[in-house]
This record gives structure tokens, sequence and C-alpha cells, in this order.
């Protein structure tokens, strides 16, 4: 193993308990690489270097005294701004909340701090949740620490660049069309969004209600199965959020995939691949093979218009979602000569493009005479694309796909046109319509950039998808880093 | 002219449930509190909460729903209205739309022309907002410098209820809002406050020729904040149209501000550029399955109604209609009438004395029966007083004055004040003969048929004793003597 902030959570908790290592020298590491690499890669909103301190020596002493300090202790975590962390800026990478502290943490990370929690700091993200590049963001693009001229992917791209860059060791994302698996696989990484109400999104600020979801940005699945476990399981603040056991997922990862069925859902392999996703997804697939799983093509109709669904769904429920910055109670507000003119620069101000386009698109659809034929005929979509999976499911254990068609692309390529952008996640959105729980994981490199195979599960069967992304990362074997130079080496 | 037209009435009325705590956080929902103390991040709005659903609200509107002979939707659904005004934190108001919780009730009124059905559209709940408190010296928006937000009332559950347009004339209107306050008073859903606006009531008002079955062009009346303004707004809205259709004019469909002190409505705003609130279904909450367990459990919680009561005060205690009516026209009075009978006084007595100068007490200070400083116990054992001849009916009343203030049990006041009744035959037989023997020529007039000088004479023994002789008394041995010597 090379520098402590390049090893995995895991390693790094098993060396804390058997004192090998002291949480003061991790966060050191991780310190370190934040000075040497964060001014390229900008991961970070905010710095949290006292809290993160305080964390460590809180650590430190538990584990002197003979304590557990928990299983998030002493391991740096980039905690996406999304999440609402008291105290501590939150600002959704969005100038309408630049100043926004929060009175209250989110359950996830009310969960973490139980357990240790040691922020590192809080990830850029396009605003709102909104993008697939991290561009969005209203403080500035990260950049990919694979190829610094390459966004991250979106909209978790600072928590993911953050732990490829080693300035963290794991992360915490949310994912709404696709916003943890795409820059997972941008940036080499394992990425899970989990069955919908199995995380609680209370603390999460709401993006579309009915498809967020957090989830955990990792190196390996491992530590995506002992982060799941950290923050799954019912809260009672969150309505949405289902009451269930929370399985030992550490426990459930390990075993085989022999007998396994895969299904290739033909709709998400079909155009708009790279030749080297192609490549990279079908070498998986041989994998599976090898591996004794059964593989075979299917097909789920419906999902040639989840794109389409997706983008009046989402946007109908941010343009709700995003009505109560308004200037009145917290945040920016930019002063007009009566309430509606205050209203009006307050939004024209703090929002950016992307957010403002998705709210006109979303109040649009969610107008009378509109309603039916947009918003009441996603519903629909959606109901058939469940089905469809639902059919899928009596069939095969899991589906599998790319994650994103194309590997990282470049800075402003895609800026000015939305459409394209938007197809970035063509693969990953239908999975949150479902509401079904699907992991990313690194099968191969294109050009040097990494590609990401996604594997949807059954809801609630996190156990199963962890299993077989253990087998096939076992498998793969993707040890690659990023290259000093064209990325941070 | 008025019988060429028939107004058409629909009311729609907001009432806050009385709960603990909000309808989607913890926090406290009592009225009052220094302005955004009874706040946490959920009714704030902040960014990320979440809202979770108050058990007690759901049930107390299926209570009323179901007294209002609702059919209970087994699942219902909870939308977002969008609209952005200041006062509503999150610029969306939790509220129902098509599925709502009860739908196609009624309510039955009795009025001096027979009963009268009046339909219950739908009930349905959602969340309140806060009060925004303009800086100008109106206390309108207009031409204040600025606005302050008070969010304690907001996120406090309301009931919806929306009425078929079945109501004819401002008095019906009032009635029914008489009864559906009593309703919800007797099932302890809202404390039904108009004045601090935990009962509100608009209404939606057309005219068209009698006999006609279509409906008119209506406005909408707001800002009536009491029985009688309600009374008195739909009285005025209902000569306004009048007068403009029969002078030829057209009615804009608008929303009018009723002005209790100028006595008038204004136009608000017109619904040309009607708001489009963009329903949509909620997707921070799951659906609202109301099993039939549930709903028969909540069935099976309900109290009395008040029409139920008036027919059980006529039927067991023999009162008179009006005074049943009374009686049960809040659950309070209804509760302090019965706990004095339960205390052993005779229901007609105890009926007349609430209906005279107990009301009259509380009528002439603005108080509510449940402000009385006099018990229901006490008011029992004044009424024994009189029934036993401890005190007169007159000496009564003015020991329920002390009583009324003071708040003292009777027989206190009437020790302290002497005003205990003499019913002491040989007492008064003592006092009777001082009489007769000082007004001689009473006594032969009276002996000439002068019917008139017994009054004269028991007068004269209530003097003496300062009204406290027992008349009865008095008026019996008078009687005799006066016959002894003819």
């Amino acid at each position: 193993m090379g520098a402590l902030h390049e090893a995995t959570a895991w390693e790094l908790n098993r060396m804390l308990r058997r004192r090998e290592v002291s949480a003061a020298e991790i966060l050191r590491s991780v310190r370190g690489r934040i000075e040497e690499v964060e001014e390229r890669v900008r991961s970070y909103i905010t710095l949290t270097p006292e809290e993160a301190e305080r964390a460590a020596q809180e650590t430190d002493a538990a584990l002197a005294g003979g304590g557990d300090p928990g299983s998030a202790a002493g391991i740096p975590m980039a905690v996406k701004d999304v999440l609402c962390t008291r105290g501590i800026p939150t600002t959704c990478g969005s100038r309408i909340l630049e100043n926004y502290l929060p009175v209250y943490d989110a359950t996830v990370v009310q969960r973490l701090r139980r357990e240790g929690l040691t922020m590192a700091g809080k990830a850029n993200m396009d605003e709102f949740a909104m993008g697939s590049s991290t561009e969005n963001s209203a403080f500035g693009p990260t950049r990919n620490p694979w190829d610094l001229e390459r966004v991250p992917g979106g909209s978790s791209g600072g928590s993911a660049a953050a732990v490829a860059a080693g300035e963290a060791i794991w992360a915490l994302g949310s994912d709404t069309g696709g916003s943890i698996r795409q820059p997972a696989s941008f940036c080499g990484l394992v990425g899970l969004k989990p069955t919908y109400g199995l995380v609680s999104r209370y603390g999460l600020v709401a993006f579309a209600s009915s498809l967020d979801q957090v989830g955990p940005i990792t190196r390996d699945v491992r530590d995506c199965a002992l982060l799941l476990s950290l923050i799954a399981g019912h809260d009672p603040r969150d309505s949405t959020s289902l009451r269930v056991e929370v399985p030992d997922y550490l426990e459930a990862m390990q075993g085989k995939i022999r007998g396994m069925r895969v299904g290739v859902p033909r709709e998400l392999v079909q155009e708009g691949l790279t030749p080297g996703v192609r490549e990279c997804v079908e070498r998986s697939l041989s994998l599976f093979q090898e591996l004794g799983a059964e593989v075979e093509e299917t097909t789920l109709p419906h999902l040639d218009y989840a794109l389409s669904a997706y983008y009046i769904i989402a946007p109908a429920e941010a343009s709700s979602n995003l009505a109560r910055y308004d200037g009145v109670r917290y945040g920016l507000r930019v002063e007009g000569e009566d309430m509606l003119e205050m209203y009006g620069r307050t939004r024209a101000e703090g929002f950016g493009d992307e957010v403002k386009r998705r709210i006109m698109l979303g109040t649009y659809a969610l107008s009378a005479g509109y309603y039916e034929a947009y918003y009441g005929q996603a519903q629909k979509v959606r109901t058939l694309i469940l089905g469809d999976f639902r059919r899928a499911f009596e069939r095969y254990d899991v589906l599998v796909s790319p994650t994103s068609p194309t590997p990282a692309f470049r800075l402003g390529e895609r800026v000015e046109d939305p459409l394209s952008m938007y197809l970035s996640d063509v693969c990953t959105i239908p999975v949150n319509l479902a509401g079904i729980p699907a992991i990313s994981i690194p099968c191969g490199l294109e050009d040097g950039l990494p590609v990401g195979l996604q594997i949807m599960g059954k809801v609630l069967d996190e156990a199963t998808l962890l299993r077989v992304a253990r087998a096939m990362e076992e498998a793969i074997g993707f040890r690659e880093r990023p290259v000093a130079g064209r990325g941070v080496g | 002219m008025m019988g060429d037209y028939e107004a058409v009435i629909g009311l729609e009325i907001h009432a806050e449930l009385k709960t603990r705590s909000k309808m989607f956080c913890s926090c406290d929902a009592s009225f009052g509190g220094e302005p955004n103390t009874k706040t946490c991040p959920v009714c704030l709005g902040l960014p990320g909460v979440l809202p979770v659903l108050n058990r007690r609200a759901v049930e107390l509107a299926v209570r009323l729903a179901l007294a209002l002979n609702c059919r209970i939707a087994e699942r219902c659904i909870f939308h977002r209205k969008n609209y952005f005004y200041p006062d509503m934190p999150k610029n969306y108001q939790i509220s129902q739309y098509d599925l709502p919780l009860g739908i196609g009730g009624y309510l039955e009124l009795e009025t001096d022309d027979g009963p009268f059905r009046v339909g219950i559209t739908r009930v349905h709940m959602e969340e309140d907002t806060g009060k925004t408190v303009h800086a100008s010296e109106s206390g309108r928006i207009h031409g204040a410098e600025y606005s302050l937000e008070d969010f304690n009332r907001a996120g406090v559950p309301l009931l919806e209820i929306v009425t078929e347009p079945d109501i004819r004339t401002p008095e019906q209107a009032r009635l029914f809002m008489q009864e559906l306050k009593s309703i919800m008073e007797h099932l302890e859903v809202s404390d039904c406050k108009m004045e601090e606006g935990s009962l509100r009531c608009d209404a939606n008002v057309s005219l068209r020729p009698r006999g006609s079955s279509e409906l008119g062009v209506k406005t909408e009346v707001k800002n009536m904040n009491s029985f009688r303004a309600l009374y008195r707004a739909l009285e005025y809205e209902i000569g306004r149209q009048r007068e403009i259709l029969e002078g030829g004019g057209r009615l804009v469909q608008e929303t009018r501000h009723w002005d209790a002190d100028a006595n008038v409505t204004t136009p608000l705003r017109t619904k040309e550029y009607a708001y489009d609130y963009r329903y949509f279904p909620e997707p921070d909450l799951v659906p609202l399955e109301l099993g039939r367990d549930f709903v028969e459990k909540v069935r099976s919680t309900l109290s009395e109604l008040p029409a139920e009561r008036r027919r059980r005060f006529r039927e067991d205690y023999r009162l008179p209609a009006h005074d049943a009516a009374l009686l049960s026209s809040s659950k309070a009075m209804g509760d302090y009438f019965e706990s004095a009978v339960a205390a052993g006084a005779p229901p007609k007595a105890v009926s007349n004395w609430m209906m005279g100068e107990i009301s009259a007490y509380l009528n002439a200070r603005g108080l509510e029966i449940g402000d009385l400083r006099v018990t229901p116990e006490r008011l029992a054992e004044l009424i024994d007083l009189v029934e036993k001849g401890t005190v007169s009916v007159t000496m009564a009343k003015a020991v329920l004055e002390d009583m009324l203030e003071s708040g003292r049990p009777p027989r206190e006041v009437v020790e302290e004040k002497g005003m205990a009744q003499i019913s002491d035959r040989a007492e008064i037989e003592r006092l009777v003969d001082e009489v007769l023997e000082d007004n001689p020529k009473v006594v032969e007039d009276y002996r000439k048929g002068k019917e008139k000088a017994l009054g004269f004479l028991v007068g004269q023994v209530m003097r003496r004793t300062r009204g406290r002789a027992n008349p009865q008394l008095v008026n019996e041995i008078l009687a005799e003597r006066l016959g002894e010597g003819g």
C-alpha cells in the first residue's frame, strides 16, 4: 500500500484498531494531499479542518482509552454540499445559499457522527444537484483527477474527485438521475444509489423528492458496503423511508455468483456508446460468464422513454422544491422596490442557468391545461418502466449496462448543449424512476479514462448487488491510478 | 323586487384542528406566544426538511367528516398547492386536491320553517400559513415600509369544509355556521374561535332569477370574522348584486373583502388572472390509507352531536324546544346545564337561571360560559336554597349577583348578608299582627272588599323584614288573620 490517503476506509479502520496508525496521522496525510492538489482539482466548496481535527482527536482518545470510536472514526470523508451540516455552510453549489448555515444535521450526517464521522469538507456539486459535470456549481467547476481538462461527472463531482484525488478516503453523494454513479464511473470509483427509501432524505436538500437518494462513493465495494450499512435504515423524520431491517452488507457481500442470471437491457447498450465503453462492458460480460453467471440480452422497451419522463418529473418537483429560496427568510436577498421585485431579483441573481431552465420546465409541465399531457403522462411512463423492471427481475438476478455511454468529457464540451449533457445519464435515469438500487464499479479504461459498469438490482436487494459487484471487482482487477501530469498522480 | 331573485350561497370554512402539535412537526400548535417561538426547521421550511403527518390531526378530521355524514376515502393523498407568499415558508402549501379525506356529506339544520339540509362537498386537511404584519398605520400592505412574518401558526393543521351552494339566505348561512361550530366544539375538533382565526369562513354568493336552475356570476366574500359579520356581509352583497342586476348591469367574478367598519364589501382582486396553483401529489408523503378499523374506531369515539343533545334535552329533561336549542348551542353550555342537573337541581329551574340572569351577565361582559366563576354545582346549591324556601327568588338574584363576581358559595353569601328567608311561623305571625295593628284603616278597607289592600299589608310585612319574609307564609297568615275577623 502507498500513502495513507490512498488506502481504503476498511484498511484504515483495521490499522486504527490495531494502533498501527493514528487518526491524526491519517488526517495529516489527507490534509497534505488537499494542500497539494486542491488548487487544481477543486473538490471542495468548504474545507472543515477544525471539525476534522476535533474528530481525529476524539478518535485517538477513544482508541487510547480502549473504546470503540465507531466505524467512520478517523477516516476523512467528503460530504456533498447538499447535505445539511449544523453550523457548517451548506450551499448546494448555489449563490442563493452561499452564506447559509443549517441549524441541524441531516439524518445521515447525524448517524455518521455517532460513528465518529471525520469530515474533511463539503464537496462541490452542480447547483442543487442539477447537472452531470459539476460545471453548474456557482463556485466554479471541479476537475477530473484523471485528466484535469475533463469533468469529474456530476452532480456529485466534488465527492468523487475528492476520493479519486486522495483528498478524502470516501464520500457521500446524492443521486437523482445518476449523480452518484456517473461521477463514480468518470473517476474510477464505486458508487451506489440505494433503493428509494432505504436511506433517509431528511436534511438532504431536495432536488426531486421522489427520485433523490443519498449514497456512498468509495474506492472499493467493501467500503461501499460498510458506508451503506452506516447510513441505511428507517428514519421517522422521513415519511418515505422504509421500515426494514438493514442486513449486514459486509457479510452479504461475500460469496460467489455462479448460477446467477444477468440480463443486459438492449435499450441501454444500443447507440451512443464510445468504442472503449462498449469494449469494457463486453469484457465485463465475458467475465460474468467466466464466473459462472448466465448472461443474456433482454429488453425493457419503455426505457426509451425514461429520459423524457425524467425531464418532466424531476423539473416539476424541483420547481416546487426550489420555490422556498425567495429571499424572505434565509439565503441571498437582493432588495427591490416591492416584494415581487425582491423575489425576482433574488432568484435571478441567486440561481444559475441550468436551475432556472429546470424551474421553467417544471413550472410549465405542472401548469393547468398541460398537467395531464406532461406530468400525468410522465407518471404513466414511470409506472410502465417500473413494470419493465419488475418483469425483468422475475427472470434475472441483476441487470447490467454501462454507467454512462462515454468516459469523462472535456470541460465546456457540453455546457452549451443541455441535451447532450442530459444524455450522459441515459443509462442511470431509469433506475431512479423505478426506485431500484444500482451500483457503478470501474471496469476498465478508455484512452486512460475510467469506464463504469452499472449493475442494477431488485428493490431492497442491495445484498445481491454488492455480492455481484464484489465478485466482478475481483475479476476485473481494476488497479489503475490517475497519472501525474494529465491528472493528479 | 326581492321576489325576482334568489341568492345562491356556498361556504368555504377553515377550522384549525385542536391538536397539541402542528400538522407535520412536533411544534406547539397553541395560539399566541412571542412571534416565531413555536417554530422548528420543518415548519420554517428550511432546506432539507420533510413533513411527517400528525396522526391526531387525521383522527380529528375523520371525526368531523363522519359527523358531517361524509364518505371517508379509504386512500387519500396530499397535494402541493404552489404559490408565492411570504407567510408560506415553502411557497407551497401541503393540502388535498382531487382525493380529499371526506366527500359527499350533509348537515341538517332546524329552522322555524322546518328542517333544512346543506350538502357538504368535501372535507380536507391542509396546513395553515404564518401571519404577515405590515408596518403601516392601517396594518394593510398599502403604504407599509416593511412587513414582518410570524410563523407560529405556520403548519397548524386546518380542515377545509366546502358546502354545496345550497344556502339561500344570510340567516341560513348563520345557522349553518352556528351548527357547524357547535358540532366542532362538541367533538372537540376545534376551538372555533373566530376572533383568533381558528374558525374562518368565506362565501361564494350569486343571484339568479327565482325558479331558475342556472347559476349567476359569483363573487367570493372574505374577511367575515364573526357570525354577525357573515350575516351582514351576505346581506350587503346580495343587495349589491341585486341592485346591479336590476339596473341592467353586469356582475364581475371577483373576490371581495368585507369591511366591517364601513359595512360594505370592496373588491380585493379580480379572478381574471386566476392563480394557477400547479397542484401535484406531495412526493414527501406517502398516501394516507385509512383502514376500515381506523375509521370505525374513530366513529366509536364520536361524542353526542348537538342535534342529538337537543332532542335529549327536550325528551329527558322535558325542556321546551327553545330552551333545548339554546342550551345545546354550545358544548360548554350543555355541559354546564347537565352538571347542574346532575348536582340535583330541577332542569327547568337550571334552564331559567342560565337563560336569564347568567346569559345576561355573560352577554353584558362579553364572556363565555367557561369564564363563569359560579360552578354548576354552586348554581344547583342556590336553586336548592330557593326550592327549600331559604331565600326568595328576589333574594336569590341578589345572591347570584354576588356569586358571579366573587365566586363564593351561595350559603356563605346568604349568611354574610343575612339574607336568609324568614320562614319561622311564630316570627311572621308576630310581624303580621304588628302590621294589622298599625294599619286599622287598611284592614277595614280590605274587609269592605278592597282586594288591593291585601297587597299593601304584605308589602308592609316584607318591608319590616327587608324582604326576607317568606312571601307564601306571609300571605297565608294574613289570609288567616283577616279571615278570623270577618
